[in-house]
């Protein structure tokens, strides 16, 4: 019960203790973890720390030293690609598949369940399967080659030029069927007297959805862009699943980077670095959506 | 008899179409089955379905073949000879470093994770949602804010803090400490689920409690726990998932020998020593998706709300 003072004004700081007591976990990982230690972790990556961490301030050189290693510049390239193009085909591929279960199909809920359940997966079941589906010796490849098409060449687990289109087509499967699904409720929330209004005026169903439905549903759209931007920065069990970073460091990507820096070269100021990398990637992306979504709805 | 009645039914069913003919067409036009839309229609999402079940298939068939089969054949063919002993082999024999126990270690390591995990983070979270949606107080709503850009923030970047407050505690690789870091890292979502689903209830309810003289948990436990138990089963949805299938905190919070399903599978499938068995390392792989599969195919439609909770910020 809300503890009142017997008589006057209740005291501020005792009004709703017990809601404040509650809270109390909340507020401690809001403020200790989630600001706290980000603080901490972009303020010990200006030191030299190695083993553990220490005071001992060299001004930006972990950046230096990361931005000249070329494993994070590959890192950093694979991300781009990878993410560039995820969001893509994912965006794509969800919005497709939305629009053509929403032509009052049957067997809706079967379709849904199959195009879903990827996403319940893990990331290093994905990563494993795809790593046996794309097997140059028994998968796809072989599989092509026994019908008759012997130069087929599809073997991007282990060439390092097209490595991170492999993870690409793992990611995707896991991960678009979550667009899908996103997307089909944005249909669904459009008013039907659009789609009748278009008819009636003679608009083809295409050009209703390019210059119609998909300005309509921008909001889903730029949530779901922010949902799949910020997974892509945290891409790390499926590389790892799917081909440990290799051949070579050609699948690198940043989330690895800053695991492989931090726990086992015991180079713990490259890691914070890297980080703070990844976290100002992560601020690009989710400050100007912030901005526009809390800020206009403010004004508007 | 039976010729009576065909003729009253004839002469019923006559009446009838007489009478629709009277008025005019009624209803929808009849669509033909098999029109060229509904072939193209149909045919692409039998497509779509075809790629994201094949690396089902391939699981399964792969794990019931034998490794001589494997070998010879393509991945897609149906095994000639079902065999489960990929499948025991998997569970019970296969090695991670030094142990050869099989799976069945990671699988009870992650029950005993997955179990306190739901159960203190839902705890946790659905008291801060309810205290956030019926007892504002001055700052909760700047707390929250904080927790929801938290969100977004990679785990890369609280990681070593988090390592150093367990290690201060003297929990940092015990289930205690992985624990803790489910529960942190699950508040974000789960606290905007329960904050947003209190919210929508009616208010009408906590203030005739409060008339009442309830207090801040009798009115939780007596109303707000009993009206929301979908919501409950949303975040248990959520969390079951999340926590089965995590593998960074897996790695990096507990040792070698409490390593959750996942990690272990990682490390006997990708282990470098050994001749590769591929169908035992499938039946490992479905093992560990098993859970989470179940989850979702017994939940359906609960857990597309959930996801769609997670993913739709209120």
């Amino acid at each position: 019960m809300a503890a009142h003072a017997p008589t006057g004004r209740p005291n501020q700081l005792f009004r709703n203790l017990n809601a404040k007591i509650a809270s109390i976990p909340m507020m401690l990982v809001a403020l200790v973890i989630f600001l706290g230690g980000t603080l901490w972790t972009v303020f010990y990556s200006f030191t030299n720390s190695r083993l553990l961490p220490r005071l001992n301030f060299v001004g930006l050189d972990q950046y230096e030293r990361l931005w000249a290693s070329s494993r994070w510049i590959i890192s950093i390239q694979n991300l781009a690609i990878y993410g560039i193009l995820s969001l893509i085909f994912s965006l794509v591929i969800g919005f497709m598949l939305a629009a053509l279960m929403d032509q009052k199909i049957r067997f809706e809920n079967a379709f849904r369940t199959i195009f879903l359940y990827p996403f319940a997966l893990s990331f290093i079941v994905t990563g494993l399967v795809w790593q046996w589906v794309l097997n140059p010796e028994f998968g796809i490849q072989s599989v092509i080659r026994s019908l008759g098409w012997t130069s087929f060449a599809f073997d991007p687990l282990y060439d390092p030029d097209i490595v991170i289109y492999g993870i690409l087509i793992a990611a995707l499967w896991q991960g678009t069927g979550l667009v899908m699904c996103l997307m089909l409720a944005g249909l669904r929330g459009i008013d039907e007297d659009i789609w009748k209004a278009a008819r009636v005026d003679g608009i083809p169903m295409w050009k209703t959805y390019l210059l119609i439905i998909i300005p309509m549903m921008r909001p889903v759209f730029i949530t779901t862009l922010v949902i799949i931007a910020s997974g892509i920065v945290k891409v790390y069990d499926l590389v790892v699943a799917q081909t440990s970073g290799g051949p070579g460091n050609a699948s690198e990507v940043p989330a690895k980077y800053v695991y492989d820096y931090m726990f086992q070269a015991q180079n713990l100021g490259q890691g914070f670095a890297a980080s703070t990398m990844m976290l100002l990637t992560v601020a690009i992306i989710v400050v100007p959506w912030a901005y526009l979504e809390f800020g206009g709805r403010k004004r508007g | 008899m039976a010729n009576i009645s065909t003729l009253n039914t004839t002469a019923a069913g006559f009446d009838a179409v007489s009478s629709r003919l009277a008025s005019g067409p009624s209803g929808r036009k009849p669509r033909r089955m098999l029109s060229t839309r509904n072939i193209v229609l149909y045919g692409t999402l039998t497509v779509a379905a075809l790629y994201y079940l094949l690396p089902l298939y391939v699981m399964v068939v792969t794990s019931l073949k034998g490794m001589p089969e494997v070998r010879l054949g393509n991945i897609f063919s149906p095994p000639m000879e079902i065999t489960f002993e990929p499948w025991v082999k998997a569970w019970a024999q296969a090695c991670t470093g030094l142990n050869c126990d099989g799976l069945s270690r990671g699988f009870w390591n992650s029950v005993r994770i997955l179990v306190p995990s739901v159960v203190v983070s839902i705890a946790v979270a659905s008291v801060s949602g309810y205290a956030l949606a019926n007892w504002r107080f001055k700052g909760a709503e700047l707390f929250f804010s904080i927790l929801i850009i938290g969100a977004f923030i990679p785990y890369q970047v609280m990681i070593y803090p988090i390592v150093i407050v367990l290690r201060e505690l003297g929990i940092y690789g015990t289930l205690t400490g992985l624990v803790i870091v489910h529960t942190i890292f699950g508040m974000p979502i789960l606290t905007l689920l329960f904050r947003n689903y209190f919210a929508s209830l009616p208010v009408e309810l906590f203030k005739a409690a409060r008339i009442d003289g309830a207090g801040f948990w009798q009115i939780y436990f007596r109303i707000m726990l009993p009206m929301s138990l979908p919501i409950f089963v949303v975040a248990m949805i959520l969390q079951v998932t999340g926590i089965w299938n995590d593998f960074l905190f897996g790695v990096v919070f507990t040792r070698p020998d409490t390593y959750p399903m996942t990690v272990q599978l990682n490390n006997i499938v990708n282990s470098v020593q050994g001749v590769k068995e591929y169908n035992v390392n499938m039946a490992a792989t479905l093992l560990t998706g098993a859970v989470p599969l179940i989850v979702y195919f017994l939940s359906g439609r609960l857990f597309v709300r959930g996801i769609a909770a997670g993913a739709v910020k209120g």
